[in-house]
């Protein structure tokens, strides 16, 4: 099996601080960079498929040069190589480029299964996945609970999340994965994935090298504004305990008609 | 040209999702603003419950029965007849923030560069384009987008509106599918149905939610013993999933479901933030939790300072008693 996985670095979301920059666009410099966490989910099912099946996982990633350094840890978690395209010409990158960018390096790599995460922590638009697999012309299933492939018979199975459970849904592989928590917790780099990622390769490569005209003009959206989020007002708290707390809750819930 | 706002409808089992009624309402809304005019997509195998639904919400609904689509993944098919509208001039496309609609969006961005809007919690109309509204960051932001493209592509958050039907029904207009899908179409060999999931998260009128306070798996015994009393739905934080204690398709939050039922009573939930932007426009908000200082506290109705293996019990008891009297 040959898994390319979508990796984007975003601002680590457990140490809460994130931002809006007065550019109206993320402020990145308030927490470390961590590969997303939809995208850690899908590296941690390439990495098993391929521990089952054999081959190789590889990451694409595209970011300021610096996303090497993501990059490393989802190496060390134990993908094989990485791919980062990197041009000056992609700051602030919207989703259509972000999408044609990521195909187009794509297309440059042979792969049976893309894993992509189902959104980003930081933007959350879920949408790249989608569009990538459109652009390539693949299947996309999403969102993943469980991936297994039939190597023989060129197919993947997928057990898609649906309101009332889940749907088993087939294709033919090469295709297009998205991927959430749902399948599982992913590891910990080791020691001994930490010393081999240092010698793992990364290739980066320009627009030009992947074959894409440097975006003109303006992207297709903007920010125009930020603000603090509208919070809810507090109500009433009570200590009461037990049977008395039982009453005084059936007692709201009776005056607010919801029993 | 007027522009015209295309509310793309989810259907799910064949009914047709809350969520597509408030991405109605609210096209119909800003195609009012914008003195354009609105029209509603359903794309299904018997789209014909869903189509006439849907007209309650919106003028003109486009209605188109696709047979394929009963062994399929809908976006494929749903996006062959966006294309189709947006050739036809629709400019604005709209759809849930749902696998589904994120599906179809995605890829008409991927296909024609339009901007994409995401996560929509109200859309405006300036200077001939629409103005999101979106929490972002996890709810510690709230920004306000636009695009520059001649078309735009918009996800409505779930929740983030209130459905409101028209005073005047619309009319169905039916449809014959484009010829195939616009992009490969994934087959269903299985549909699973789980174990207590026969109402929605999304759909439930009360939806009684486990936190990390329950302890441990067996804790969610009282959790749905307390809903089954209130005949709602169990739900669970994110802490109680990565916990191992219930499967994710019940968790609340920015990452799982986002629900806004008439009563949400939260057991030893704390509240972390990705879960409140999942569940802070429930219409009612209780619970029970140890903590005084818990961050549910900012935003409960009511707020119980209690051990909820007490409480929890005791208003189990205590409902099925008024409501059995």
């Amino acid at each position: 099996m040959r898994i390319l996985v979508l990796t984007k670095p975003v601002p680590d979301s457990a140490v809460g601080a994130e931002r809006m920059g007065p550019d109206n666009r993320l402020d990145r410099t308030t927490a470390p960079a961590v590969v997303n966490g939809n995208d850690e989910y899908a590296l941690e099912a390439a990495l098993q498929l391929v521990e089952a099946h054999g081959g190789e996982v590889v990451l694409l990633t595209m970011a300021p040069s610096n996303g090497t350094e993501t990059m490393r840890k989802a190496l060390a978690m134990g993908a094989n190589r990485g791919i980062l395209v990197s041009d000056d010409a992609l700051a602030g990158a919207d989703i259509p480029t972000t999408i044609r960018v990521l195909a187009a390096a794509a297309k440059d790599v042979e792969f049976d299964l893309l894993l992509a995460g189902l959104d980003t922590s930081d933007g959350a638009g879920g949408a790249v996945a989608a569009g990538v697999a459109a652009l390539l012309g693949l299947p996309l299933l999403s969102p993943a609970a469980l991936i297994q492939p039939d190597p023989a018979a060129g197919t993947v199975s997928v057990n898609r999340l649906s309101s009332k459970g889940y749907d088993r849904i087939e294709a033919p592989m090469p295709a297009v994965v998205s991927c959430t928590q749902a399948l599982g917790t992913p590891r910990y780099p080791s020691l001994k994935g930490i010393m081999a990622a240092r010698s793992r390769e990364i290739l980066t490569r320009s627009l030009a090298d992947i074959g894409v005209d440097a975006p003109a003009g303006e992207w297709s959206s903007r920010v125009l504004d930020v603000a603090p989020p509208v919070t809810r007002a507090a109500g009433r708290t009570i200590t009461s305990q037990g049977a008395d707390a039982a009453r005084e809750i059936a007692d709201f819930l009776v005056d607010r008609r919801i029993i | 040209m007027p522009p015209v706002i295309l509310a793309v409808a989810d259907v799910v089992d064949g009914q047709l999702t809350r969520l597509s009624t408030e991405v109605a309402t609210l096209a119909r809304g800003l195609a009012a603003e914008a003195g354009g005019v609105a029209v509603g997509l359903v794309v299904a195998a018997s789209p014909d419950a869903a189509a006439a639904e849907l007209a309650g919400y919106v003028g003109r609904v486009i209605s188109v029965a696709q047979p394929a689509m009963a062994d399929t993944v809908p976006a494929p098919f749903v996006l062959a007849e966006v294309r189709r509208l947006v050739d036809e001039g629709a400019g604005v496309i709209v759809a849930g923030a749902t696998t589904d609609g994120r599906d179809v969006l995605g890829a008409l961005v991927a296909f024609t560069g339009f901007g994409y809007l995401a996560n929509a919690d109200a859309v405006a109309w300036a200077d001939g384009a629409p103005v999101m509204t979106s929490t972002v960051l996890g709810g510690k932001a709230v920004v306000r987008s636009t695009s520059s493209t001649a078309g735009t592509a918009i996800t409505v958050r779930a929740a983030a509106i209130t459905a409101d039907a028209a005073a005047v029904p619309g009319t169905v207009e039916q449809r014959a599918p484009a010829t195939g899908p616009a992009v490969p179409a994934a087959v269903v060999r299985e549909r699973v149905a789980e174990a207590g999931a026969q109402v929605s998260l999304e759909e439930a009128r009360i939806v009684v939610v486990g936190g990390r306070g329950v302890g441990g798996p067996e804790g969610f015994d009282l959790v749905g013993d307390v809903a089954d009393a209130l005949g709602g739905v169990v739900g669970a934080s994110r802490a109680a999933v990565d916990a191992g204690w219930i499967p994710y398709a019940r968790q609340v939050g920015q990452t799982g479901r986002i629900v806004k039922p008439a009563l949400y009573l939260g057991l030893g939930v704390s509240g972390a933030m990705q879960h409140r932007v999942g569940m802070q426009r429930s219409e009612t908000i209780v619970c029970v939790n140890r903590d005084p200082d818990a961050p549910m506290a900012e935003i409960a109705d009511l707020f119980v300072v209690a051990d909820l293996f007490e409480v929890g019990p005791a208003l189990a008891a205590e409902v099925r008693a008024r409501k059995g009297a």
